[in-house]
């Protein structure tokens, strides 16, 4: 082998590099999230499947039907009518920011960009 | 043929994860088994490569220099193109590796009419180039967030920074477009431009396949296929990969099991594919070597030690005779003859 004094520092150099997540975590996975969970209420607008992986497509929706095209109508799912609303129908039950959104928005590192708008609950 | 084999190898690919996955039980062979035999062939192929390059010796002192070497004082040297010292040949590849210069120097020739031959600049493929390059390089730090926990805030900068344009939600990437155009440049030069077309081969397009495979079904997976596409538990499952202790705690959508399939064989051919230019830009003796022969000597590693070096001095010494006698000319003549000079004594 020719050059070793480069090429083998340069190969440690490249191996730890890439296995950083390794060093970084050091064995340690973390607490994966608990959101904490309404009391009272019993059904969300939609399954909590379909609210874990599409809710940020249906606020986003509501977003553009009340705020851009002015339908500040209701929509009803099950015979229940609900609000297009983050903080009159979401966060009616889902009272706590940091302990429903955040923690999985930490977790994740999603920053979602409604609290450029609304106002956070003073918690 | 040359597009259809490598094609049907990533449609295949795609298939064996959509299907497999079906399989009760087959989430931790994909999610779990995969990943690491993959990561594992990535490093080992990866050293191994380097490794069976470090071994070949370098006979000759190779730079290809394009500009004026070292030369008299007045005479302009161009430190880039022709580096005659370590420092030099550092910024050298600094630039290459970063900034992509051999592609920056590219050129089209043309043949008109008359025939005329032109040559004029053609950085279309540096820019796609640089442009598929860096998005791969933020698309791998940003999916980091998976894999630490607590999240660097290197890495969520470049999150923010990558979906600054708040489009939709989850937001759009730039880099996921950027990305995908590179790819889709560089697949198209392959076809449109025949001298590349003529000299592509199966093992061109198959990582190009691999890489659109990749970006597309990562892009169906943020924004279209979302059913049961639960980040939480996909980050649970990274980093437990990391941590040596990997738990799948839901159910997640198969989308997800393809996207990670594709990554793990394009993690598993790099090493034996053209993909390894990552490592060999570093190990190319044209660029790594300085212009300076004339100054140290490059000694040739092949050099058998017990070969002493043979002037013409010491050869025509060996064959004086034999030359002579072939009528060779010869620099120095023949001793005088034994019996001339006995013969010359007894006068």
């Amino acid at each position: 082998m020719y050059d070793s004094g480069k090429i083998i520092p340069g190969l440690i150099i490249f191996v730890l590099f890439i296995t950083i997540p390794i060093w970084y975590n050091h064995g340690d996975a973390g607490n994966a999230p608990k959101p904490e969970l309404p009391k009272d209420a019993k059904s969300c607008v939609l399954s909590a499947e379909a609210m874990r992986s599409g809710h940020m497509q249906m606020l986003n929706e509501w977003r553009d039907e009340v705020l851009r095209d002015g339908d500040r109508g209701t929509i009803t799912i099950d015979g229940k009518e609900y609000k297009k609303s983050l903080m009159l129908t979401c966060m009616e039950c889902h009272t706590s920011k940091k302990k429903f959104c955040d923690t999985c928005h930490d977790y994740a590192s999603v920053k979602p960009y409604c609290w450029d708008c609304h106002i956070a609950p003073v918690e | 043929m040359k597009y259809a084999f490598p094609f049907a190898a990533v449609v295949a690919l795609v298939l064996i994860a959509l299907i497999g996955v079906q399989i009760p039980g087959m989430q931790y062979f994909f999610g779990v088994v995969i990943p690491y035999l993959a990561m594992a062939l990535f490093l080992g192929g990866f050293c191994y490569r380097i490794f069976y390059w470090a071994k070949s010796p370098v006979p000759f002192k190779i730079p290809t220099t394009c500009g004026q070497g070292f030369s008299l004082p007045w005479i302009k040297q161009d430190k880039l193109e022709a580096p005659n010292n370590t420092s030099q040949v550092v910024a050298r590849m600094f630039l290459e590796v970063f900034l992509f210069r051999s592609l920056w120097r590219n050129t089209k020739a043309t043949v008109y009419d008359g025939p005329k031959l032109t040559y004029e600049s053609s950085r279309w493929l540096w820019l796609f180039s640089i442009l598929f390059h860096y998005s791969f390089l933020v698309v791998i730090i940003r999916h980091m967030r998976l894999f630490m926990e607590p999240v660097p805030f290197i890495v969520s900068f470049m999150e923010v920074g990558d979906s600054l344009l708040q489009i939709g939600a989850p937001t759009m990437y730039m880099t996921d477009v950027t990305l995908v155009l590179g790819v889709l440049f560089l697949f198209g030069r392959r076809l449109v431009n025949p001298k590349v077309r003529y000299i592509s081969l199966p093992s061109d397009y198959f990582p190009l396949f691999l890489l659109l495979g990749v970006a597309t079904t990562g892009i169906l997976m943020r924004f279209y296929l979302r059913t049961n596409v639960d980040i939480n538990a996909i980050k649970e499952l990274a980093v437990g990969l990391v941590t040596f202790q990997p738990t799948i705690t839901a159910e997640i959508g198969a989308i997800f099991y393809v996207h990670l399939f594709l990554v793990c064989a394009l993690l598993a051919y790099f090493p034996f594919s053209k993909l390894m230019h990552m490592g060999g830009v570093f190990m190319s003796p044209t660029r790594n070597m300085a212009n300076n022969s004339r100054m140290v000597r490059h000694i040739n590693p092949w050099n058998d030690p017990n070969i002493k070096p043979h002037s013409y001095a010491g050869y025509e010494d060996e064959f004086r005779e034999a030359m002579i006698e072939e009528g060779i000319p010869v620099e120095k003549g023949l001793p005088p003859k034994p019996e001339a000079e006995n013969q010359e004594k007894a006068e």
